[in-house]
């Protein structure tokens, strides 16, 4: 999945966001109740790739989405696709929406209830300017192609409120894709579908976006869907970003405790610097025992830090062997069995670890245990995340 | 400890069967029922019965000499030009208006809502007198100020279809622009914003997704505007009749105060225009119930997205302020100013050095004028109260019983709905007049005819309120032992109060404000505000009568702001 996305360095971005602020005021607003929606978030997408804008709910996604769409004005910032500049405070340019040419999905579809499948997607070319104007023909052409690139080929007549709603999402994205735009955005497009149907689509519009070369900006707060669905993901946290990615460093190296905590699950251990190792790693002693942790930022003994170490990183072992750093001994205080894993937490001196390994694995409650850290796997944090 | 109770009453209950029969429940259901039924339907029948027979047999005389009299086609076609005419001024304006107001980035919206309770807490009657004061062609404040002063403009009569049809359309705008908001509201915004996406243009985007999306609750206000327009009074008995101009109500108005008057010809003009209102309102029900199965957008709260209107955003600001000014304060205005003057004349430095409080004196130390002050509030208070009371079991028997046929209880209390104020006005006179109840002459007739005019709004409230507490409540109470009407005290009325007040504070106002119905029924020494404003303006006594209209306007104001205090949401439900 990386691979497709690594394209020559010094390529121009497909869309360059720099330092995006806008706020809301929220009831009175020389009382103070302003909102900070967004506040100053900079990035840059390359073409072909699926970027992913993740975070919970309200940190700003949708925000800086539709500030990216002309929906909304920014207060400042700069926003550029293929170097066209579409808003720029200091420029005092912003493009409208309708001038912008990008295709969107919202959450709710938007589907025009009025119109039957081909008019909903046949809308944007027929509301095209004069100069670009198609015939007849070449608009049924048009659309019956994209129709057909969604699987909705068979329902061109169909009223656009007889459709499921998987059917409906596609209706959506066809309608978006039908202009060719150059960037695509989709807020949260599959969060209206049941379970099921959204993992299905989760891996078709990931093939339909690798196979058209699509530039998109995914919105979601579903980290499993952005996990598997990006090139680039962007772990947003109230209104800022916090770190941007491959999904695959995200998860292995979060940069931050908060984006430790929201990706996936961990065990976070504070506790100081004892010393430091080649390699950028750190011995940590934490109220439980020492460790390794890894980070390239530069630390010096004494600073207060935090450990996150995956589940899956923890070994365990019945038994109790002589600690060590790395190697702890405790009690299994409880035990769920997961289906495809086995989650035991131990607990040690005060402090609970969540170990996950292999279902045949299976230690009952009460048994002495010795776990032990993947040396490599944990990762060392700023104590204030 | 419900379980044990249960047990008792069940044997208990058994026990006494027979008395069942006549418990407080069933009376009340009884008596409830045939209230609704008496004032719905007799007034009706007796129309229609008066209308046809002539004492000794069946005839249609009165309808040959109604319509030889005057001529159909004049009359009908100017009540259809009228109706359309202030349709087609109403439905656009306050469409437009609450687009602005609900999608887009204007500023200063809460006018519009302010605006918005003008056709309630300002009486047709006092409406219509201030524009005669801003715009009669000799005495107009426009024509003298501006008209008369700019060449080659002509003046702008009041006293024509025009003047009519813009007068009752303004009136009438807020109650569009109320409609309009609800189904603007309830449209989901990423409808329009996918069509601005799309690469649409504003125009494109009203015409082609916006406009068809509540195309039913266009429909709807198209409708309930064209019937709010044939049943009108005010404007073309004030506008209409000194040029000429007639109308069904302005002709039912004239042949029964003429002498002797012609009943016969009265019932025949009001059961045409009962014809045509009853079309109307059961095409606007049919289509209501039609567009509620084709409901795509939900209730669901959706965040407001309003569009920025870029280039349009200053003319827009200034229509909506424009409006502001032609259609609520100049006419507020106006009344102020007139009520400080000795006599009418076009403000003028030295007309407004000469203002003083002596009409409000003359008001105050009015006996008339004071004691219609006092039967307006009795009767509005007494009819609301009423109305509230017997909707309120009326409503619990749709909603809540499995009683066969309720449905028609709903069916029979909405009735009145279609019977315009005179024409109900007319009715209750055919009732009253004939049978040997001694109500005629005494305000209880006025309080029956507002009683009636009233029920539906007061069912659409009781019912709407009904509907939204759920039913287990109720019984659960009951498994607990409580009787049905101490059930119905204990859990439904506490629940229920708050619609109820705002529907018995809707229908005080409109009562304070009837005139159609009153100006038929009333004798000397019952009138009302409203009646003695129209007798003021038949007098001439122009300023008396503004310094009673602003009284008026205060206290219906002081009515709203009550409402307010008590958070009931006083709006329109219409149909
Ligand atoms: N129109 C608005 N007026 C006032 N505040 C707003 C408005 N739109 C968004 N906000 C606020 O801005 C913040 C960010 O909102 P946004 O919709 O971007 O969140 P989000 O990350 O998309 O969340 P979710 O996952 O719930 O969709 C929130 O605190 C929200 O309440
Ligand atoms: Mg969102």
């Amino acid at each position: 999945m990386a691979e497709t996305s690594d394209l020559p360095v010094g390529d121009e971005p497909v869309l360059a966001v720099g330092d995006l602020v806008k706020t809301f005021t929220e009831g009175k607003a020389r009382k103070g109740g302003v909102v900070r929606a967004v506040g100053g978030v900079s990035f840059a997408i390359e073409q072909g790739s699926m970027f992913t804008l993740l975070g919970p709910s309200g940190c700003g996604k949708t925000t800086t989405l539709r500030c990216i769409a002309g929906l909304e004005q920014p207060d400042s910032g700069h926003i550029a696709v293929r170097g066209t500049t579409f808003f720029s405070s200091e420029d005092r340019i912003n493009v409208q929406a309708n001038e912008r040419g990008l295709g969107m999905v919202f959450q709710s579809y938007a589907i025009w209830p009025h119109m039957n499948v081909f008019q909903n997607v046949a809308f944007p070319l027929q509301v095209a300017d004069r100069k670009q104007k198609m015939s007849r023909t070449e608009i049924r052409e048009k659309v019956e192609r994209v129709l057909s690139v969604v699987q909705l080929g068979e329902l061109v007549d169909r009223q656009a409120t007889d459709l499921s709603g998987g059917q409906q999402q596609r209706l959506a994205l066809a309608r978006a894709l039908v202009m060719e735009p150059p960037l695509l955005l989709l807020d949260e497009p599959l969060s209206n579908l049941d379970a099921k149907l959204r993992e299905e689509m989760r891996f078709e519009l990931k093939d339909l976006q690798r196979r058209l070369g699509i530039t998109a900006i995914y919105v979601t707060h579903d980290q499993v869907e952005a996990l598997a669905m990006s090139n680039t993901v962007a772990v947003m946290n109230a209104g800022k970003i916090e770190q941007v990615g491959r999904p695959r460093q995200i998860y292995e190296t979060p940069s931050s405790l908060f984006v430790a905590d929201f990706i996936g699950t961990s065990n976070f251990f504070p506790g100081r610097v004892t010393a430091e190792e080649p390699g950028d790693t750190f011995l940590v002693e934490t109220s439980a025992g020492t460790l390794y942790a890894n980070s390239s930022a530069p630390y010096s003994k004494g600073d207060p830090v935090t450990v996150a170490v995956r589940p899956e990183q923890v070994a365990i072992e019945k038994g109790t062997f002589p600690a060590r750093a790395g190697v702890w001994n405790g009690q299994v205080t409880n035990r769920a069995f997961l289906g495809e894993s086995v989650d035991h937490v131990v607990a040690v001196g005060g402090i609970e670890i969540r170990c996950r390994c292999n279902p045949s694995i299976s230690i009952p409650p009460g048994s002495d245990v010795t776990i032990t850290f993947n040396e490599r796997e944990a990762t060392l944090l700023p104590a204030d995340g | 400890m419900a379980q044990a109770s249960a047990q008792v009453a069940v044997p208990f209950l058994r026990r006494v069967s027979l008395r069942r029969i006549f418990s407080g429940r069933n009376l009340t259901i009884t008596v409830v029922i045939a209230i609704i039924t008496y004032m719905a339907v007799i007034p009706v029948g007796y129309l229609v019965w008066g209308t046809f027979w002539n004492g000794q047999s069946l005839t249609l005389e009165f309808f040959r000499s109604a319509y030889s009299t005057v001529g159909l086609t004049p009359m009908v076609v100017n009540s259809l030009i009228f109706a359309a005419g202030s349709t087609a001024l109403a439905v656009p304006l306050g469409t437009l208006l609450a687009y602005l107001v609900v999608r887009t980035d204007l500023r200063f919206k809460g006018l519009m809502f302010a605006a918005s309770l003008v056709p309630l807490i300002i009486p047709g009657i006092l409406h219509t007198v201030s524009w005669i004061f801003l715009a009669s062609p000799n005495i107009g404040i426009y024509n003298r100020l501006i008209f008369d002063r700019v060449p080659f403009l002509p003046k702008f009569d009041i006293f024509s279809l025009q003047g009519m049809i813009l007068v009752e359309g303004l009136h009438l705008t807020p109650l569009i622009f109320l409609l309009m908001v609800a189904a603007f509201r309830s449209m989901d915004p990423s409808l329009e914003e996918s069509a601005l996406m799309s690469g649409a243009k504003l125009p494109t985007i009203m015409r082609r997704v916006t406009l068809p999306l509540v195309r039913p609750a266009l429909y709807a206000s198209i409708l309930i505007m064209a019937i709010r327009a044939l049943e009108a009074f005010e404007v073309p008995a004030l506008l209409g009749i000194p040029s000429g101009i007639w109308v069904f109500t302005s002709r039912i108005w004239s042949a029964l105060k003429g002498f002797p008057a012609e009943y016969g010809q009265a019932g025949a003009y009001a059961m045409s225009l009962l014809l045509i209102t009853s079309v109307g309102v059961y095409l606007h029900t049919r289509m209501s119930r039609r567009g509620k199965r084709f409901q795509t957008v939900t209730g669901k709260g959706f965040r407001p997205h309003p569009i920025q209107l870029g280039r349009w955003k200053v003319p827009a600001q200034l229509f909506l302020m424009a409006y502001f000014l032609i259609a609520v304060t100049m006419p507020v205005l106006v009344l102020l100013y007139v009520s400080t003057q000795p006599f009418y004349s076009v403000p003028s430095l030295e007309s407004i050095s000469n203002s003083s409080l002596e009409n409000y004196r003359y008001t105050f130390d009015n006996p008339q004028a004071l004691r219609a002050l006092r039967n307006s509030f009795a009767l509005g208070i007494g009819s609301a109260t009423a109305v509230m009371l017997v909707t309120a079991v009326a409503s619990w028997i749709v909603v809540r019983t499995k009683a066969r046929g309720r449905w028609l209880v709903d069916n029979v209390a909405t009735v009145p709905l279609v019977i315009p104020g005179l024409v109900m006005g007319v009715a209750l006179l055919f009732v009253y007049l004939r049978a040997p109840v001694p109500i005629f002459g005494t305000i209880w007739i006025l309080f029956i005819a507002y009683f009636t005019r009233y029920m539906p709004y007061g069912m659409r409230y009781s019912s709407a309120s009904m509907y939204q507490i759920g039913g287990e409540l109720e019984e659960s109470a009951q498994i607990c032992g409580a009787s049905w009407w101490k059930t119905f005290r204990k859990v439904n009325l506490p629940l229920l109060v708050p619609g109820l007040i705002a529907g018995w504070i809707y229908i005080v106002m409109v009562s304070v404000r009837e005139l159609s119905s009153s100006i038929l029924l009333y004798t000397p020494g019952n009138e009302v505000l409203s009646v003695i404003i129209w007798e003021q303006w038949e007098n001439g006594q122009f300023t008396e009568l503004a310094a009673l209209g602003v009284v008026m306007v205060v206290a219906l104001v002081a009515l709203v702001a009550v409402a307010k205090k008590l958070g009931a949401r006083v709006g329109v439900k219409e149909g």
